[in-house]
């Protein structure tokens, strides 16, 4: 039988490495369509032995685009190995830091990643960019997307220290804070970050959501997924970046159930596939069913939709009067339609720009007790949520602290299962007709950019630490090698 | 516009992506960028794909940033198309200037690695031995898939490099001060590491006394003063080790050094060097007896490897368990 397919390689406007692969039957219809993610670096294994407290600095690496989440789910982990708290000021400082974080990181996936789909209506893949973007909005227009971004990063910087891979996260708080003048262009960024983000929803609803092109689309149930969704609360069952309880729904919106983050690791398995180097977690007592949804299937989904799906509202006024219009147009939660990750991102990006205003206007905020000594190095789990969805660090130190073991589950990993689908979802929908030209392969990619994905974290996660052989089968699952340790 | 406008590429091998987010961090300057250079092939922010790519003439890219070490067969085939496509490809940040943090899995061998990952971890379920293969059949169809190379490597191990712009990732400043000697046409020799010729402790604004310490602190373990050098207070920072070009920024967030400039030009071996340093400030009592004590300090102190060849490890003397032949395989 000759194969007949169609590769789109390297996806692109994302971060990570992946490629699609179109499977077509013999009448030239798509029949099946995978996710392959072509890389490892296999963090995992090199974090072992490593001191503890480099943890945050190294795992970072993780992922660049993210590396705010990765630091923080790390000294959150490092917190409760050391079985240490932050003072008060630590603690907002990072809460601060961490929702500059989420403002900058939403902005990029509209702006650069995902949004060109819709802001460059029509564009060929040279326009289809943030380039393009600012030439469809005007150079105006556009500066003020770019300065929004930059302000972002700039308070990431003003308290971790670099405007990528933050390094102030030490176990019990910070290395460091803020000045009063620091504090001050802290309230400043702020309140430009809510006023962009309020403008950008607006403009979301003139490109997207009114529109019959990309409107339809959010609404279409067709590119639905009615999968399980996992996501942190805080104590009144808001929407909350940095700390919280795990809040499970099911596919009718049921509460599955909520714990405290130290127990998450253990609601959650991992499949393996032969065919990528990506692992697919799913709820380990509903159990894998193969790529599927549905309350029987464990398949489960995080990030901006998941975590409006878990939540009872917004933590923040704005924020809530958009959440309430979000939930007026779908009636409701859970919202299952993929393409409203898009709208939900927006809504939180709202969140996250009063939380930097809130928080920089803290009376202790420019405080100088930053840390609280560390007790004997332990285990410890950290849970919090990247722009992504729920990420989970989770060390087992040794009497020197050194890392004996460490387990990390990542928003993109969790998601992998579900991005799979949507994928076949959009290639059948899109290459239906026939034509496989550049904008209609772009429809295929339009199908994983709601998730925003980071395909370089979903790939290094965990570690373990077992003694055991390793059997190397073929592709027809004969056992060719098998390598005793 | 102006005439012959350039083409640039960019492009990510075994890395995070924050090098593609630092080039983004030049923020508004982006858009002096535009006005000099199309982006020809990025896969992080525009549509060209692998086709796209291979369509392109000789040298037809006038210059790419290239990020990330080697570490799949596909990192390695990328690397020489573009290294066929560009005119001048750049070795940005630092995996690939030095391996960077994935080449400290130059520790482990691929069935470790594979091991832990699919099969060690308390979430991993996978009874019947399942691991990535680089040619599947899924429903009689062919699936491949990169293979994963013995080591990570630099950049310059497997082809060519003009130029090196260091840093984890390199900071803003760094990236312009590039551009503005590529516009301008005033880029140094080739071969050249664009970025200070000294040592962080150069731009570092602590005091620092040379004083002689009793014994190595973790920074969990004590207040770190803001004020005075890391080294005096006993805690390990790379700083002297390492190059210049980033202003000292994380002894100025109050934490150490940790080396991502790769060591300045007269240093071969970052992590040999410290070693050397440590034992000049540390009170290692007489002549003699010094190299015995550096021996114990070693032995004692945890986690030399991470400690010292944090970024560094695949370029390093040591090169790591995996390496090929038990040789340095420096080009």
């Amino acid at each position: 039988m000759t194969e007949r397919k169609i590769s789109i390689d390297p996806i692109t406007r994302l971060e990570g490495h992946g490629k699609i692969e179109i499977f077509l039957g013999d009448d030239g219809r798509p029949e099946d369509a995978v996710l392959q993610v072509p890389e490892l670096r296999g963090f995992e294994e090199f974090s072992r032995g490593r001191k503890g407290e480099e943890m945050p600095r190294i795992t970072e690496r993780i992922c660049g685009v993210c590396p705010e989440a990765h630091h923080f789910a790390s000294t959150k982990a490092l917190d409760a190995a050391f079985s240490t708290s932050p003072p008060p000021t630590a603690l907002s400082l990072r809460e601060l830091l961490y929702n500059s974080y989420i403002f900058a990181d939403h902005l990029l996936h509209l702006f650069y990643l995902g949004g060109p789909d819709f802001l460059v209506e029509d564009g060929n893949k040279a326009e289809r960019n943030i380039v393009g973007v600012i030439k469809a909005l005007g150079e105006e227009a556009g500066k003020k997307v770019i300065r929004a971004r930059r302000l972002g990063h700039e308070a990431i910087e003003i308290i971790g220290g670099h405007q990528v891979h933050p390094v102030t996260g030490v176990p019990g708080g910070l290395s460091q804070g803020i000045t009063s003048e620091e504090r001050e262009e802290l309230v400043s960024i702020g309140e430009s970050a809510v006023d962009f983000a309020r403008e950008t929803l607006e403009l979301f609803r003139e490109k997207v959501i009114n529109t019959e092109k990309f409107g339809s689309l959010v609404d279409d149930p067709e590119y639905s997924l009615n999968s399980y969704y996992m996501g942190l609360v805080d104590e009144n069952g808001e929407v909350s970046f940095y700390d919280g309880d795990v809040r499970i729904v099911d596919p009718s919106g049921e509460e599955y159930l909520k714990t405290s983050s130290a127990e998450v690791m253990e609601l959650l398995e991992e499949r393996v596939e032969p065919w990528t180097y990506v692992k697919f977690p799913y709820l380990k007592e509903v159990g894998w069913k193969d790529f599927q949804v549905g309350k029987d299937s464990g398949v489960f989904r995080v990030g901006p939709l998941a975590r409006l799906n878990v939540a009872n509202g917004m933590k923040t006024d704005l924020a809530q009067e958009e959440y309430e219009r979000y939930v007026d147009h779908f009636d409701g939660t859970p919202v299952h339609q993929t393409y409203a990750y898009h709208w939900a991102r927006l809504i939180e990006m709202v969140q996250a720009a009063e939380r930097i205003n809130e928080l920089a206007s803290e009376e202790g905020i420019t405080g100088d007790d930053l840390r609280t000594p560390v007790e004997e190095p332990g285990e410890g789990v950290g849970v919090i949520e990247a722009a992504r969805g729920t990420l989970i660090h989770g060390y087992s130190l040794d009497d020197e602290g050194l890392v004996e073991s460490s387990n990390m589950i990542v928003p993109t990993t969790s998601n992998s299962a579900a991005l799979s689908i949507s994928i076949k979802q959009a290639a059948l929908g899109a290459l239906e007709d026939g034509m496989n030209d550049d904008q209609v392969l772009n429809q295929v990619e339009m199908g994983f950019r709601p998730y925003d994905p980071c395909l370089a974290c979903a790939t290094h996660s965990v570690d373990g630490g077992l003694d055991i052989g390793l059997k190397i089968y073929d592709n027809e699952g004969k056992l060719v090698k098998e390598i005793e340790r | 516009m102006p005439k012959n406008k350039k083409k640039i590429g960019a492009y990510w091998a075994s890395s995070c992506g924050g090098c593609d987010v630092a080039l983004l961090g030049l923020h508004e300057k982006i858009l002096d960028l535009l006005d000099f250079a199309d982006i020809a092939f990025w896969p992080a922010a525009t549509d060209f794909k692998y086709e796209d790519l291979k369509g392109y003439g000789k040298n037809e890219l006038d210059l790419t940033f290239f990020n990330g070490g080697i570490r799949t067969t596909e990192n390695e085939e990328i690397a020489e198309l573009l290294r066929e496509k560009s005119e001048l490809l750049v070795a940005y940040g630092t995996c690939a200037h030095q391996g960077g943090i994935p080449g400290l899995a130059n520790m482990s061998e691929e069935v470790d690695l594979f091991d832990t990952v699919y099969k060690g971890t308390p979430t991993s379920t996978n009874p019947e031995n399942i691991f990535p293969q680089e040619s599947t059949k899924k429903d009689g169809q062919t699936l491949n898939l990169p293979g994963l190379q013995e080591r990570v490597r630099s950049l310059d191990r497997v082809v060519d490099v003009d130029y090196t712009v260091p840093g984890c990732p390199p900071p803003p400043d760094l990236t312009e001060d590039f551009l503005d000697l590529l516009v301008k046409g005033a880029l140094p020799e080739k071969g050249s590491v664009v970025a200070g010729t000294k040592s962080v402790c150069d731009e570092c604004s602590r005091e620092w006394n040379r004083e002689t310490i009793d014994e190595l602190v973790r920074p969990q373990e004590t207040e770190i003063d803001p004020d005075k050098c890391l080294l005096d207070q006993g805690i390990i920072c790379m700083g002297p080790v390492t190059r210049s070009g980033c202003d000292g920024s994380c002894p100025e967030a109050n934490m150490p050094c940790k080396g991502c400039f790769g060591p300045p030009p007269e240093v071969e071996d970052q992590g040999t060097e410290m070693l050397n340093s440590l034992a000049s400030v540390l009170q290692l009592g007489e002549e003699g007896q010094a190299l015995e004590q550096e021996k114990e300090l070693l032995s004692d102190l945890p986690d030399p490897i991470g400690t010292f060849y944090t970024f560094s490890l695949s370029n390093s003397i040591l090169g790591g368990k995996v390496s090929e032949g038990g040789e340095n395989d420096r080009t």
